[in-house]
């Protein structure tokens, strides 16, 4: 198929996305999008809800729309971006879940398509596309967090193979996935950001452990994951030996975009006035103005700031469109998203009081448990995948170009 | 919507910003200020901001104007704003004159109007009070029915751009209590007419404002504006319009000071080292920036609501007021604070931008008027 181009190319795109979709997407997934039992990770331990779950993700492989823009020959729908987002809007029109979602298509899918051998895109693209293989990420360390290339973990060269030593953590869904991009140093005398080489190893591998953390939130979606004379073949390097540091901050880049498009908006949590149905219902106001106007203030406040965050966003896409350069807006768009989603968890658990203060067991709802525990979790956001604290060093010196 | 400049509106943002810096406006409003001067402007300045067309920008080709909205306004009052050039450019095109465009009849236009796109008059609206705390529905101001028109009695102010104005667009009550959105109208008020009396005032900023106090004016029926009683609708409209043009103003200011600041830090040393070395400063600075990148999309948004007719460019409107009022005083009070002592000196400009900053953030509605606005906009 030619790309289209024209706005009726792409409505007519857009009719035969919908009639693609009548036809394969099953009718007891309706309405199941932000179900969390229905997200589809895939992968080899993957639990599906139901068969139609499964059913979903394969006949979305098999068209290419897991994966809309990347190329055809990896199993993606070599679509362009207009395109590919037309995809995702009818999906979520229907209220359908994406029907492939995870690191693999987020991060090192990309990663791969700008950095990867041949071999290397032909061995994992289609796996990730097709939902076979999930992926998961070595990046911190416990001396390593925030100071991320001060990294440790050992690999030394043996024959065909890099011998690995070391402790990975905040390993997201590491006990859920099959293979792991790593982070390791390679060249210990060099300068810090210097001797680190990007490497992917399967969680196969002999000698690699995976441990669940438990949070806060009581949820337990990071690991630990332990190398112990893990043995990872020398082709699985990604770009070049000592030069990790370059994939892993484009890496980077593209998991703050997904953070950032997560948590900003409020889309995530099932839709934007779900702050004032929650005043409604624990106010006890059905309708005319909310009783506490300091309470109404302040939903009226993250409202606002909560628009002026997606006009922003869609600044910058339309800025692109235009045939701009990205511009420095994209470098906030980490701090502030994330401080968006914290203050709505803490102004969701204000509004429900002392019914949010429940951790399990009777006497509480599920969603009034959920809440308590999105609150928990949500404090992590500024910390994941750089703290805000890094994401403003980054603002001062490289968009402000104050000194150092 | 298309948050981006188009290649006119880049070109007018280019041509205004260098015409702006080129009048030196702060060391104009400095002395103006110094002299006492009431006009508070410079007429020469004003003439060639009439020579550029921009008194013609948001009205249509047959009242003579250029036929564009409010996402050029912006362009133009950005550029004003950022270094608070003293001109009443938003009181008269976008309060004065709109309220003709909107209200008037194809005569009243061409008598009123016309002669204002063209500079040869100036049109203050006075809608205000000082009681009215940002409500355009409040006029304790009152007009009752004469034999022949109208007798206009009370009180006007801040009226914007008002000293100096040629006609005067007076909000009276001619119906209803004094919250009530009916019963407005709108009349055209010579200067001039007994029992008229416009008084300077002089605020903190330096900009054109005035106390009008009408006592017994009579008005015949050719001097209403639209239907008597019914003048809320187009007043909101008006106010709209003038609110995000302020809120551009607002966005020019927020970003020079943003500017003048991140200059001071990379060459004011203190300790042996450069202060914008310091990650106190450094994470500040920061926080500064993104306020202005989410005015600048609140404000860009906001234009292009009003010029579409956009379902929620009411509510879109009031973000960007409310973003623009709470951001351009963060900013500046940051500003002041990082310059240290001599930000506190009247010899230094950056002061100049806080008292801006907090004259328009309280114009037309601060940033908790506007959050109310929106939740009742909103329903909630």
């Amino acid at each position: 198929m030619k790309p289209a181009t024209t706005m009726a190319d792409l409505e007519k795109f857009r009719t035969d996305v919908q009639g693609w979709i009548e036809k394969n997407a099953p009718a007891s997934l309706l309405g199941k999008l932000g179900h969390h039992d229905y997200e589809l990770w895939g992968g080899k331990k993957a639990k599906y809800a139901t068969p139609d779950a499964r059913a979903w993700l394969e006949r979305a492989a098999e068209r290419g729309f897991t994966a809309p823009a990347w190329p055809r020959e990896y199993g993606g729908g070599g679509l362009s971006k207009e395109e590919a987002k037309i995809v995702e809007q009818e999906i979520a029109r229907k209220r359908l879940p994406a029907p492939l979602v995870g690191f693999g298509l987020t991060m090192i899918g990309p990663t791969l398509l700008e950095y990867g051998t041949d071999e290397q895109k032909r061995e994992h693209l289609t796996k990730i596309t097709r939902g076979e293989i999930r992926w998961c990420q070595g990046y911190s360390e416990p001396n390593a967090g925030s100071d991320l290339a001060s990294l440790a973990c050992s690999a030394v060269r043996d024959g065909d193979d890099f011998v690995v030593n070391g402790q990975k953590t905040w390993t997201s869904y590491g006990d859920l996935a099959d293979w792991m991009f790593v982070l390791v140093r390679t060249d210990a005398k060099a300068k810090k950001q210097q001797g680190i080489t990007f490497i992917l190893t399967s969680l196969d591998a002999p000698g690699l452990t995976i441990k669940p953390i438990r949070l806060i939130s009581g949820a337990s979606p990071f690991c630990e994951s332990f190398f112990e004379n893990v043995r990872i073949p020398a082709r699985n390097v990604v770009h070049e030996i000592n030069q990790g540091w370059t994939v892993a901050k484009a890496l980077l880049g593209h998991e703050r975009t997904m953070i950032a498009a997560l948590f900003g908006s409020g889309t995530r949590s099932k839709n934007a006035d779900r702050v004032v149905d929650l005043a409604r219902k624990y106010l006890e106001a059905d309708s005319g103005p909310l009783p506490d106007p300091i309470l109404r203030d302040r939903i009226a406040q993250l409202l606002a700031d909560q628009a002026c965050f997606e006009l922003t966003m869609q600044r910058s896409r339309d800025a692109v469109k235009a045939g701009h350069r990205p511009g420095p807006e994209t470098s906030f768009f980490k701090v502030y998203g994330t401080e968006l989603n914290q203050r709505r968890q803490e102004l969701f658990v204000a509004l429900a009081g002392q019914h949010a203060l429940g951790w399990e067991g009777t006497g509480y709802s599920d969603e009034e448990i959920a809440l308590a525990r999105d609150w928990l979790r949500s404090r992590g956001n500024s910390i994941e995948g750089g703290t805000s604290e890094v994401q403003l060093n980054i603002i001062a010196k490289r968009v402000l170009g104050l000194p150092d | 919507m298309q948050l981006v400049l188009n290649e006119d509106q880049s070109m007018l943002a280019r041509t205004a910003t260098d015409f702006v810096a080129s009048t030196e406006p702060l060391a104009r409003l400095r002395k103006l200020r110094d002299s006492g001067d009431a006009l508070s402007f410079s007429p020469a300045i004003w003439a060639r901001i009439v020579e550029l067309g921009w008194t013609g920008i948001p009205f249509s080709e047959a009242d003579g104007g250029l036929g564009l909205g409010v996402a050029d306004i912006v362009v133009v009052t950005e550029a004003l704003g950022r270094l608070l050039a003293p001109e009443p450019f938003v009181a008269s095109v976008m309060l004065g004159a709109r309220a003709v465009a909107l209200a008037g009849t194809a005569a009243q236009k061409a008598a009123i109007l016309s002669p204002a796109i063209e500079g040869k008059t100036r049109i203050a609206l006075g809608h205000d009070e000082l009681r009215a705390r940002g409500d355009i529905r409040f006029s304790h101001c009152r007009a009752e029915r004469t034999a022949t028109g109208y007798r206009l009695n009370g009180g006007k102010s801040p009226v914007l751009g008002g000293v100096g104005a040629d006609v005067l667009v007076v909000v009276a009550r001619t119906a209803g209590e004094d919250r009530d959105a009916k019963g407005l109208s709108l009349f055209v008020v010579n200067k001039d007419a007994p029992g008229v009396v416009v008084e300077p005032l002089r605020r903190v900023d330096g900009t054109n404002a005035a106390s009008l106090t009408l006592r017994n004016v009579d008005v015949n029926d050719a001097a209403v504006l639209g239907e008597a009683g019914e003048a809320f609708g187009v007043l909101e409209t008006v106010i709209d319009g003038a609110t995000v043009a302020f809120a551009g103003e607002m966005l020019g200011g927020m970003t020079e000071a943003l500017e003048r600041t991140l200059r001071y830090l990379k060459e004011r040393e203190q300790f042996g080292v450069k202060i914008g070395t310091f990650q106190a400063l450094q994470h500040r600075a920061a926080r500064l920036f993104i306020e202005v990148e989410l005015t600048r999309s609140a404000v860009m948004a906001a234009a292009r609501a009003l010029d579409e007719h956009a379902p929620n460019a009411k509510e879109l409107v009031s973000i960007a007021k409310a973003r623009a009022s709470d951001g351009f005083a963060l900013v500046a009070n940051e500003a002041v604070q990082m310059f240290g002592g001599i930000g506190m000196t009247d010899e230094h400009d950056i002061g100049f931008f806080m008292k801006r900053a907090k004259v328009l953030e309280i114009t037309l509605g601060d940033a908790a008027y506007h959050r109310r606005r929106f939740a009742d906009l909103r329903g909630f």
